[in-house]
């Protein structure tokens, strides 16, 4: 605020007419430009080392220079991260963990978002006894570390007979996601103006009947901001997975480190790279699929009452 | 027959006291006007009603049956909310069907109803339109058919026309009105504008800090405030409000206003309890009551003091006059009949000897 009163001013001390037209990029916009440069160098470099190595022979890595462009570009790398490369004893290559996760994730968003967003909405708009506390608790739950809970985690998975299987890995998803995601959909419904709620209220008492089509219409927008968080978080995920799935069940990025480490002979650069591009594709194509409407939702969620 | 009864209604946010002991009944058929400055507790009255917010203590009947904790939806109510609350994913036919899908109704009733609805307030061309492609108007239109669809005997309105400029707002008041009559239904609606409320009720209650001030036809409310805040509240410009003291002599009586010395001759007031000699009052003097220039009515009181400052509305003047006190006297005219006195100019303004109000200085009612 103080910077851009400060331009306005030296603007108005110089050239009167002028002065509105021409804008100076001022002190502080240059660090911040400078600042988003270094910050996209950061990810960029080493994205574009992955990638032209992934495209590379194996003779041309040996040479060296990880800045080359391929002299021959190739997608052998590419065909045997999808179906060929061993992961331990297993030789299938990471389109085996793709299918687990693709297994994992939809029960996982199923479950997440249907719990979170009706709580969420029983929470915001319906006179619920102990509302405050239950809200304070998933406040508490939503910041305590996964690591903390883990063992007994396990161990309860294990009494249950779930350990091991795709079901252990969604479910504990779901569950560590809902405190988190059930908060976010209460302050998005408490900004659902009253009297809509309330005409809802008057025209039919039925919990489920107003969730259903007056409410959940309304909520595109969180939901595709939810979406994409969930999404990434599970799809991303690797200490969950390693630790609730069992031998073939568990998810892509496992398989993936299973893959980087184990190595006959020399270490593959080529195909590890094509293999992590490969684990880090679907959550680009959510970000590039629903990109658009993330920016969208969340100012629409933002402005709108 | 659907009366509607409020019977010692208490509310209670907390510790902070809304509503204190308020009882009220509405007639069957009824249009009755809820008025009152902003924050005076209307919308909590009708929210509670509608058992939209629980009451603290109290019963609330609808036809005799107690409702008090009967859910919103099984209390046989309709209500057309202040910012439409309309349901913005949903069409306008989808918006008005929405309450009565709900009551399981068989779809040819439904479509009839909606058919109805639309007819009588003229929406039909506009019932596959969302709410967003809606005029301010056509919008309020489709809040109270979504309220009539559903045939209910009360219908509840919380300041609905509150959001809509002067002139549509004259023409709602008018369609409003004009549903009243047609449908015969019992009516409670909520407004802070006195000009609507003197228009549309059949009866006006007026609330203040939570209270009741009076309930009374709008003439009554206009002719006999029944105490000072009312008296202050109805009326435009609001009326005049002279602290004076009783003189008493045989038969006549008389207040006299000590800064400006006017006598004002109360001999024709139907005083309710007479003063005595020597008692405070307030008198309540009418802007629009007054006379300027010669009358042959009989006049309780003249003034003869400077003129502040005049305002023009149109055929009407309003001048202020400087009777040595804070609050100046402002006395409306027509100037067809008159010239506009200039400022510091004295005109002398006459006050019907019939026309005055009269309430203890102490307890602020009317005497
Ligand atoms: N949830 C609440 N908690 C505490 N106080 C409240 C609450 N709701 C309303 N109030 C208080 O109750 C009083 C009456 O509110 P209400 O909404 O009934 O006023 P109103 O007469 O409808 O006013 P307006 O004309 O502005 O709509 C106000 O003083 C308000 O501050
Ligand atoms: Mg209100």
């Amino acid at each position: 605020m103080s910077t851009q009163a400060t331009t306005a001013a030296t603007a108005a001390a110089g050239v009167r007419s002028k002065a509105r037209k021409k804008k100076r990029i001022s002190g502080s916009s240059i660090t911040i430009m400078v600042f988003l440069t270094m910050c996209a160098a950061f990810v960029s470099v080493p994205l574009y080392v992955v990638i032209v190595t992934s495209f590379k022979t194996m003779d041309q890595i040996a040479l060296g220079d990880v800045f080359a462009l391929p002299t021959t570009w190739t997608i052998e790398p590419w065909i045997t991260a999808w179906s060929e490369v061993c992961a331990g004893m297993t030789c299938e290559g990471v389109s085996h963990g793709f299918w687990t996760s693709m297994k994992i994730l939809f029960p996982s968003l199923i479950l997440s978002i249907g719990v979170s967003s009706v709580t969420g909405y029983a929470l915001a708009l319906w006179k619920i006894r102990w509302a405050g506390t239950f809200l304070f608790v998933l406040f508490l739950c939503a910041f305590v570390p996964f690591q903390i809970i883990m063992i007994p985690l396990v161990v309860l998975n294990s009494s249950i007979g779930l350990f091991g299987s795709i079901w252990a890995v969604a479910i504990v998803h779901s569950i560590l996601a809902m405190p988190l995601l059930t908060l976010i959909f209460r302050n998005f419904y408490k900004d659902v103006p009253e009297e809509i709620v309330n005409a809802a209220i008057m025209d039919c008492g039925s919990f489920w009947r107003i969730f259903i089509e007056i409410i959940l219409p309304m909520s595109a927008n969180i939901m595709i901001v939810v979406l994409i968080l969930m999404i990434t978080t599970v799809w991303n995920d690797y200490l969950i997975g390693l630790t609730f799935g069992g031998v073939g069940t568990q998810p892509m990025t496992v398989i993936l480190a299973n893959t980087v480490i184990t190595s006959f002979g020399a270490v593959k650069y080529n195909v590890d790279m094509a293999a992590a591009l490969l684990t880090a594709i679907p959550p680009l194509v959510v970000y590039f699929a629903l990109g658009k409407f993330f920016v969208q939702g969340i100012t629409a969620g933002a402005i709108k009452g | 027959m659907p009366q509607v009864e409020f019977s010692n209604i208490v509310k209670r946010f907390g510790r902070v006291t809304v509503l204190e002991d308020l009882s009220l009944t509405v007639q069957d058929g009824e249009f009755l006007v809820l008025l009152g400055p902003s924050g005076c507790g209307k919308t909590t009255l009708l929210n509670m009603l509608a058992g939209l917010q629980d009451v603290t203590e109290g019963t609330i009947t609808i036809g005799g049956r107690d409702v008090t904790d009967l859910d919103p939806k099984d209390r046989g109510l309709a209500m057309v909310f202040q910012s439409y609350a309309l349901y913005p994913t949903k069409t306008v036919r989808g918006n008005l069907k929405f309450g009565l899908s709900a009551q399981k109704l068989d779809r040819a009733e439904i479509e009839r109803r909606v058919t109805w609805a639309a007819g009588l307030l003229q929406i039909d061309q506009l019932l596959d339109r969302k709410p967003a492609q809606l005029s301010g108007g056509q919008r309020q239109r489709v809040a109270i058919g979504r309220a009539l669809v559903k045939n209910v005997d009360v219908f509840l309105f919380d300041e609905p026309l509150s959001n809509l400029d002067a002139k549509l707002r004259t023409e709602m008041r008018l369609e409003i009105k004009r549903l009243h009559q047609e449908l015969e239904k019992t009516i409670v609606f909520v407004t802070h504008d006195q000009v609507e409320a003197m228009t549309m009720a059949h009866r006006i209650a007026v609330m203040n800090g939570g209270v009741i001030q009076q309930i009374d036809t709008p003439d009554e409310i206009y002719e006999r405030p029944a105490n000072l805040f009312v008296a202050r509240f109805i009326g435009s410009p609001a009326m005049n409000t002279l602290a004076a003291r009783i003189e008493t002599s045989g038969q006549a009586i008389a207040a006299i206003h000590g800064p400006s010395g006017v006598r004002m001759d109360l001999s024709d007031y139907a005083f309710r309890t007479p003063p005595k000699h020597g008692d405070t009052v307030v008198v309540g003097l009418r802007p629009e009551h007054f006379i300027v220039g010669e009358t042959a009515e009989p006049t309780g009181a003249v003034f003869t003091l400077p003129v502040r400052y005049t305002e023009k509305t149109g055929s009407d003047v309003t001048m202020f006059l400087d009777n040595g006190e804070k609050d100046l006297i402002s006395v409306r005219f027509d100037h067809k009949h008159h010239h506009v006195p200039i400022t510091g100019e004295a005109p002398p303004v006459w006050f019907p000897k019939d026309r005055f109000d009269v309430f203890d200085a102490a307890s602020e009612r009317r005497i």
